[in-house]
């Protein structure tokens, strides 16, 4: 958690080191701009394959700037590419998941960090080690679990509980909640004991200490790892690849994949589709910039 | 990217102060009333539970089944296998050790290139130069990827005939085209570089938190004592950054056992692009439904694994549990 109590990132800070010798900075400079050239050509090539309609390309050829630029690709991926779909399945996934999580990992980051009793660092190394292992250590029991779960049909079509968005739920909100938890329970850590001693003296249980006095000071953080986790589950490609198996079900990250395969040869519609499943990374980022890398550093515990 | 993560610092706790003032005092368990001491049973014992069964149980599960045969149908066909499935894998399975040898070159890039790039990139952009909010922006962008996704663009950037960086080459539509993702003896690297792509730019995000939280006057002090820019920084200013170092180097070994869905948006972890999390699922998804196997080298990832978990966590709590 050490980089939390770390201030700061960038250009915030006052010029104390303005004297620095300035003419420096031309070497710097040059090697910045042809790294973030190149770091730009890949999603620069992106965008602009997706701009250009296959008729141009197929005349003009991929490494040309003639023919129309439109936003047909998009369209074409939008309607029949079924992108609606998948960002919807997506938003199914995303949100209850995010919700779930803060919710459990705030009350046992509450529990752990604020009352004082035998187990609490067992607990929170136990929650902290489950974030890091790898998801495919436990991927065959987890298939095999949720396949050998019966269900009603009424409850799924599959009778078990493969294919459901409920099971991608679950495990996404149980792989992140040890991260969340860690995260929120430092933080917790940090508050004064005087708020809740104060709070026990008048009467108050403890399920009003961490309501009304804990959770509303905790605003901050749940802005951050909020951001962080919209962002994390969103891009998770992994559990729904393993437990959903109808294709119109995947969320857009894990359904691009499939679109390789379907949009051979087209690659500008599969470059459109890629540029669709940015704009919501890139949405959440421009308007939560500050929460997200903040987040991030403050969870540089984050494996 | 004015963010800052002192924002997220609880006002209290920003004071140089003595670290024993805030801990919580010990004794109030006995104060707890009944009531409380339900509602205190459910808010550990949910999510508890929920880590037990989806995370812990799994684990526990996947070294059980890796000493078994079972093709992943009947529970009452699991028969026990003893140590066949480890000898299997280690003897008789092609894509094994090349995994292996993947995973390590994977780690050795990632630790090699990536990680320092990142630091080079937040050591020269903590300079008070011009653009340095912009030259993040874009460093920091990829970061916001998922694999999967940065797979599929840099596949539109490798491909071998529409590629740009074969037209780039100039060998775009001739036989010496190279197809960077489909060769198997270029596409290791290629993905690393993919990968590299998203890494760098969180390393650096992480090191321009770090730097900004050393002290300024240890610089000074070098300064005054005849040290060069170069030798501040390696005997000065990265010593004082030990804590960020140690959650580098753990996200750098975790981030190279955990490449998966840059392979597997690529060929699925095949044909040169073979990583022991890919052979795990090509065990558990394909025609053949090998459970056994899948969860032995389940079992070897996570042995693997558990070094740097182990590591950071008595880093971590190793401190809390002396005091």
């Amino acid at each position: 958690m050490s980089a939390a109590a770390s201030p700061s990132t960038a250009t915030s800070r006052p010029a104390t080191r303005s004297g620095s010798r300035p003419k420096r900075h031309y070497g710097t400079h040059i090697f910045l701009t042809a790294m973030a050239v190149m770091w730009l050509i890949p999603l620069i090539w992106a965008v602009f394959t997706a701009l250009r309609p296959i008729a141009s390309t197929n005349e003009h050829g991929y490494f040309s700037l003639a023919g129309d630029f439109n936003l047909d690709n998009f369209i074409q991926a939008w309607s029949q590419g079924g992108f609606a779909k998948y960002l919807w399945n997506s938003v199914i996934i995303c949100v209850p998941a995010v919700l779930l999580v803060l919710f459990f990992a705030s009350m046992m980051a509450f529990a752990v960090s604020r009352v004082s009793w035998k187990f609490n660092i067992t607990l929170l190394i136990m929650f902290t080690a489950g974030n890091l292992l790898p998801p495919q250590v436990l991927a065959a029991p987890l298939f095999e679990m949720a396949k050998h779960l019966q269900v009603p049909y009424s409850f799924s079509d599959s009778g078990n509980m493969l294919n459901t968005y409920i099971i991608v739920i679950a495990v996404n909100m149980a792989f992140q909640m040890g991260f969340c938890t860690f995260v929120l329970s430092n933080y917790m850590k940090a508050l004064s004991a005087d708020l809740t001693e104060a709070a026990l003296v008048d009467g108050a249980g403890i399920w009003r200490q961490y309501r009304e006095i804990i959770m509303p000071l905790c605003r901050p953080a749940f802005a951050a790892l909020a951001t962080l986790e919209v962002i994390f589950i969103y891009n998770d490609f992994f559990w729904p690849l393993l437990f959903i198996q109808s294709g119109d079900r995947l969320p857009v990250t894990t359904a691009i994949n499939n679109l390789q395969g379907e949009f051979l040869n087209n690659y500008n519609l599969l470059a459109a589709g890629a540029v669709i499943t940015v704009i919501p990374t890139l949405i959440v980022y421009l308007l939560l910039q500050r929460q997200f890398v903040a987040g991030l550093t403050l969870g540089s515990s984050k494996g | 990217m004015s963010a800052t993560a002192r924002d997220l610092v609880p006002p209290e706790s920003r004071a140089p102060s003595g670290a024993p003032a805030k801990r919580v005092r010990s004794g109030k368990v006995r104060r707890l009333s009944r009531r409380d001491k339900v509602v205190l049973s459910l808010m550990v014992g949910l999510p508890t539970l929920i880590q037990l069964v989806f995370i812990w149980l799994p684990t526990v599960m996947s070294v059980g089944l890796s000493f078994t045969r079972w093709n992943g149908l009947a529970l009452t066909d699991i028969r026990p296998a003893g140590a066949d499935n480890y000898q299997y894998i280690s003897q008789d399975y092609p894509p094994f050790w090349p995994a292996i040898q993947h995973n390590m070159l994977w780690l050795a890039f990632l630790a090699l290139v990536a990680t320092p790039l990142g630091l080079l990139l937040a050591v020269l952009l903590d300079q008070q130069i011009r653009g340095s909010r912009i030259y993040q922006s874009i460093f920091f962008t990829p970061v916001m990827l998922s694999l999967a996704l940065i797979g599929i663009i840099w596949q539109l950037f490798y491909q071998r005939d529409n590629g740009l960086l074969n037209f780039l080459l100039g060998t775009s539509g001739t036989p010496q085209a190279v197809d960077w993702f489909g060769d198997s003896s270029v596409n290791i690297w290629a993905a690393m570089i993919a990968a590299t792509w998203r890494h760098a730019g969180y390393v650096m995000l992480l090191y321009l938190a770090g730097l900004k939280g050393v002290d300024p006057s240890l610089k000074e002090a070098a300064a005054i004592d005849g040290a060069n820019a170069v030798q501040t920084f390696f005997r000065v200013v990265f010593p004082a950054m030990r804590p960020i170092n140690i959650v580098i180097v753990v996200i750098t070994i975790i981030e190279s056992l955990r490449a998966f869905d840059v392979v597997y948006v690529i060929n699925r972890g095949t044909n040169g692009l073979e990583l022991l999390s890919a052979l795990v699922i090509q065990n558990l998804v394909g025609e053949g439904q090998v459970i056994g196997v899948g969860s032995a080298l389940a079992v070897v990832l996570l042995v693997i694994s558990l070094v740097p978990i182990v590591f950071y966590l008595s880093r971590t709590f190793g401190k809390e549990n002396r005091s």
